[in-house]
């Protein structure tokens, strides 16, 4: 494991470059850090080190002492301190920096320590790369590119190993590819907590397993195939679905919880194949739920509305937005707006303005549920606390909209404008919903939709670009990857056009990147702690920002990864 | 003709001697324990760091001097771990001690016990000793009730008790860091070093000494004679009697114990072992177990030694070798753990090759590529000489595939995968290169057993 202080520096000496690191960094990261590539299969940042793989052996030198005197025995040749280098060559992994510690990477013994591993790994591999899923971004195709030997002396049968076991409901195993470096193992025992694989049989026959009775089902098993340096682990879901090199790399944001985890979403011409982890030491280090690399399937699920209406027929945007703008300012007094935590910080605060011009409550509908203490916190929406910091909700969300219930029984509400909330999810009834007028902006059909008079349909995460705040209140911004159904406007457009409509100014057509930063303009001027940003300028990992005035509001949320609540 | 000598094995070949308790105290059995409890640990300690033994395990690494290695000041408990998996194809010498003489390994335990404040020991014993396991439970069982094992022993203040635990058949669990994997109920894959060194972050993480069978008997009779006088015995830095286990084509194989290099391997051989089969010749000779690099008889070693404090010239035969851990490392083989396997002029090296390769392949943890795949790959070679299809090449590439494993890998199993193949094909190359034309000549592959 890698200490992360960086209090106590050392310096070490990589192929003759001086470079300081933390003290006890492995020499992997050390010489990552000298721009030195230190190649290797087991090894990985945030599991621990078993140093199977043998493919990080660098020469190893300490400076010389005399062991009577300890002074410092001098090199006439050089002028310096003389180097020990011990004969036997030493694994990168499991080597932490010491002061004054020398590595060698490019001796003709690291070079013949990396083409005998090479060759190694390749005798019983089956030279599958024109089928095989991992082409493109596999550990072996490229190192054996840039440290193998280029030819192969093995003339014997190779082994025979299970082909498509499938391992779990979302991987599927080729024992075959696999380089028993056991980086899956040690995931599912350390990170996931559910010790379900394991190797049986010994030498070259080892062969990768589920324990008897066991499946790997949890809902992290999909690390296990981004974490796998070959084709051995594969996504039942991506496998044989698409070339990874033609896809495009877009980082977004996990939605389904308050955690946030950092993403990228693969996609190709408008369609998405995968979403996988993006690192983020502070949030999710390189992991996230499976359950969150389905999402991107609402995109072009059945129910999922791509056109607006008004009283149940199909129109165009502007006619539904200018609709919606007459039923709001009629209904004036006795209308509600209940946004949500789904919505983005951009949104939110647009919809803040909408409310005001209005002089219309808002409310929020909480979605707790069960976390799993690594990374799906108990609030299943991504973004209750942008809704705080823009001053759209002062208080925490409730799962039910009692007041509003009760508010539609006495006839103080004759009208309800949600944006992507199904109230009948939050506790309005059928029969509340036939009595008042409502107007639904959302991205799938469902009760509140099929009651609307108004429906206006919004983009997915995956559609639009914009930011959440997390549950260490941490401001993360995701990009569109996919074009959002024909019609349908970027949704800080369709509320932009709405409060101009509601304001009775006219309004001006706008292009997506146009309008999300001159929304963020506005909001670096009118909330403090955004005063020095503007959306450009959020880093890939996120910020943090200030939350000191909501220290004192009861969050859901228990520990998980990297976050513990305050107490 | 140098004469046995024999302080292991000095009653098990005595008519009558069993291996039950009282027929163990009638010999003299548990009297250094009940003095020894009523010494300082430290001088125990000391006789044995005095007493120069080293271990006869494989290693030859000194005894004293890995006990001086362990972390006694961390607050955790120490274990003593008894390595009695002897799987070293070659060796049977701890056998013998476990089937007719287990209460000295038990009274050598305790004594180490004792000296290294230990509470609680194993004896790890390899799955293929059913007998040995049982007979050791016994032994184990007579003793704790002389109490000489468990609560206040020998009525002291000091208690042990001692845990029989039997491996499931892995010639990996030889190896320490494997071997406390496998007793912490894992798959024994041995353990990276550093950090974990057993003296330090051993069995569960706490200090831990692992010392072979024949080594702790040893220690009963330093601390029963004294580590001065033991150190006596044998040369020096190569002190104390072992255990030699000759197999293969002599006339007499069998179990000697003699002073450590006071014979050498001709005498070995030649006079003690009757020389060889009748009409036969020596040709190869692997000194210690088959890890060893082998040597080839006709080989001349030259070089300079350390006698005492001065240098001297040497220039040996093979049957001119002493036995004992420093002169077979300067021939550029090991003592290890004393299996001495002799091959005739019958024994074709390129199939003595492909049984020891077939024995390593099968071995190997699989954890560190290189031994994993190299150990498959040049049995798959060696297999494919053997049935017939040998290249004149086959030599050389198996040479080559060995180096990229020796010095490698995590454990010494790659050493000892690697250098059988580095020292047959340096010795015997030529009959590597001719492997082919033999072969094709007269054996078809139907003719030959197949191999594991």
């Amino acid at each position: 494991m890698i200490a992360t202080s960086t209090v106590d520096l050392i310096t070490v000496n990589i192929d003759g470059k001086d470079v300081a690191v933390p003290k006890g960094t492995n020499v992997i990261e050390a010489a990552a850090k000298a721009g030195v590539d230190v190649p290797h299969y087991c090894y990985h940042p945030k599991l621990t080190v078993v140093g199977n793989c043998r493919m990080c052996l660098v020469e190893m030198g300490m400076p010389a002492v005399d062991p009577a005197t300890k002074a410092a025995v001098m090199d006439p040749a050089t002028g310096k301190q003389k180097i020990n280098w011990m004969p036997r060559p030493v694994i990168g992994c499991a080597t932490n920096a010491s002061p004054g510690l020398h590595i060698r990477t490019t001796t003709q013994l690291v070079k013949d320590c990396r083409e005998g591993v090479m060759e190694f790994l390749l005798v019983n591999h089956p030279l599958d790369c024109p089928i095989c899923d991992q082409a493109g971004e596999c550990k072996l195709q490229e190192q054996a590119t840039g440290y193998g030997r280029g030819y192969s002396r093995y003339i014997e049968d190779k082994n025979v190993k299970p082909k498509r076991t499938v391992l779990g409901p979302r991987v599927t195993l080729d024992d075959e590819r696999c380089i028993l470096c056991s980086r899956c193992i040690r995931f599912s025992k350390e990170v996931a907590k559910d010790d379900v694989l394991g190797f049986i049989d010994r030498g070259s026959t080892s062969t990768l397993t589920c324990f008897p009775g066991k499946k790997l089902e949890n809902n992290y098993s999909l690390n296990t195939v981004d974490i796998c340096p070959v084709g051995a682990l594969t996504s039942t879901d991506f496998r044989f679905k698409m070339r990874v090199w033609f896809l495009k790399q877009t980082n977004s944001i996990d939605m389904e919880s308050s955690v946030g985890a950092n993403t990228v979403v693969w996609s190709r011409e408008g369609q998405i194949y995968r979403i996988t982890p993006r690192q983020n030491d502070e949030v999710n280090d390189t992991w996230m739920p499976d359950s969150g690399r389905i999402l991107y399937k609402q995109v072009k699920a059945n129910n999922r509305l791509t056109a607006a209406s008004v009283s149940h027929a199909s129109t165009s945007l502007v006619d539904a937005v200018n609709k919606a703008s007459a039923l709001l300012t009629e209904a004036k007094g006795a209308l509600r707006i209940v946004a949500s935590g789904k919505n983005t910080v951009e949104e939110q605060f647009l919809i803040k303005h909408v409310a005001q011009q209005l002089l219309a409550p808002v409310s929020l509908v909480s979605h707790v549920g069960e976390g799993d203490k690594i990374l799906v916190s108990k609030d299943h929406t991504p973004n209750v606390r942008g809704a705080l910091v823009t001053g759209l909700i002062s208080e925490l969300p409730k799962p039910k909209l009692t007041e509003l219930s009760s508010d539609i029984d006495s006839g103080k509400v004759k009208l309800v404008l949600s944006f992507g909330e199904d109230l009948a999810q939050a506790g309005i009834t059928a029969a509340q919903l036939a009595k008042i007028t409502v107007i639904y902006c959302g991205t799938h059909t469902n009760t509140t939709s099929e009651a609307a008079s108004v429906v206006i349909p919004t983009l997915t995460v995956f559609e639009k670009s914009g930011s959440f705040i997390n549950q260490q209140f941490r401001l993360q911004k995701f990009s569109a990857a996919v074009p959002g159904p024909t019609g349908v406007s970027d949704d800080l457009i369709t509320l932009t056009h709405l409060l101009s409509s509601l304001q009775g100014t006219p309004h001006a057509t706008t292009q997506a990147a146009g309008i999300l930063s001159q929304t963020w303009k506005a909001l670096a001027a009118s909330i403090p702690s955004f005063a020095p940003l503007s959306f450009s300028g959020i880093p890939a990992t996120g910020l943090l920002i200030d939350s000191t005035a909501f220290a004192k509001l009861p969050f859901v949320e228990t520990e998980t990864l990297h976050f513990k609540p305050v107490a | 003709m140098p004469e046995q000598r024999r302080i292991i094995f000095k009653h098990i070949d005595s008519p009558g001697y069993t291996n039950d308790l009282a027929c163990y105290q009638k010999n003299g059995g548990y009297e250094t324990l009940k003095s020894a409890v009523l010494r300082k640990p430290e001088e125990l300690i000391e006789e044995v760091k005095k007493s120069g033994l080293r271990g006869r395990g494989g290693a030859g690494f000194s005894c004293g001097l890995k006990w001086s290695l362990v972390d006694r000041k961390s607050g955790k408990p120490i274990y003593l771990i008894v390595n009695a998996d002897e799987s070293e194809p070659g060796t049977f010498k701890d056998r013998y001690i476990l089937h007719q003489d287990p209460h000295q390994l038990i009274e050598g335990m305790m004594i180490t016990c004792f000296a290294n404040n230990v509470r609680q020991a194993y004896i790890y014993i390899r799955g293929e000793f059913p007998e040995g396991a049982r007979i050791l439970e016994k032994a184990l069982a007579e003793a704790r009730q002389a109490n000489f094992v468990g609560a206040n022993i020998v009525g002291s203040q000091y208690s042990c008790d001692i845990f029989i635990h039997r491996g499931a058949g892995a010639y990996i669990c030889g190896e320490e860091t494997g071997l406390i994997e496998s007793i912490e109920g894992k798959r024994p894959y041995p353990r990276i070093k550093p950090p974990y060194f057993p003296a330090v972050l051993g069995l569960y993480q706490c200090p831990t000494i692992v010392n072979n069978v024949e080594t702790l008997c040893h220690v009963k009779h330093i601390v029963s004679m004294g580590g001065e006088a033991y150190s006596k015995i044998g040369t020096p830095g190569n002190t104390g009697t072992r255990i030699l286990c000759v197999s293969g084509h002599v006339k007499r194989p069998g179990y000697y114990e003699f002073e450590v290099g006071k014979i050498t391997l001709g005498e070995l051989l030649n006079d003690i072992c009757g020389g060889p089969l009748p009409g036969r010749t020596f040709k190869a000779v692997i000194p210690g177990g088959s890890s060893a690099k082998v040597l080839r008889f006709g080989e001349r070693f030259k070089g300079k030694r350390k006698v005492g404090t001065e240098m001297h010239d040497y220039d040996w035969s093979l049957e001119d070798l002493p036995m004992d851990f420093d002169s077979l490392a300067m021939v550029g083989s090991m003592a290890g753990s004393g299996g001495v396997i002799v091959m005739d002029d019958s024994v074709s090296m390129v199939e003595a090759l492909a049984n020891i390769n077939a024995f390593y392949s099968h071995e190997s943890c699989g954890q560190c590529t290189p031994c994993r795949e190299g150990s498959l790959w040049m049995k798959r070679i060696t297999n494919r000489m053997v049935h017939g299809d040998a290249r004149p090449e086959d030599g050389t590439l198996l040479k080559n595939v060995a180096d990229q494993i020796a010095g490698r890998t995590i454990c010494a199993f790659g050493e000892a995968c690697s250098w059988p193949t580095q020292s047959f094909v340096s010795k015997f190359g030529e009959e590597f290169k001719t492997y082919a034309d033999r072969s094709q000549a007269t054996v078809s592959a139907q003719e030959i057993i197949p191999l594991v």
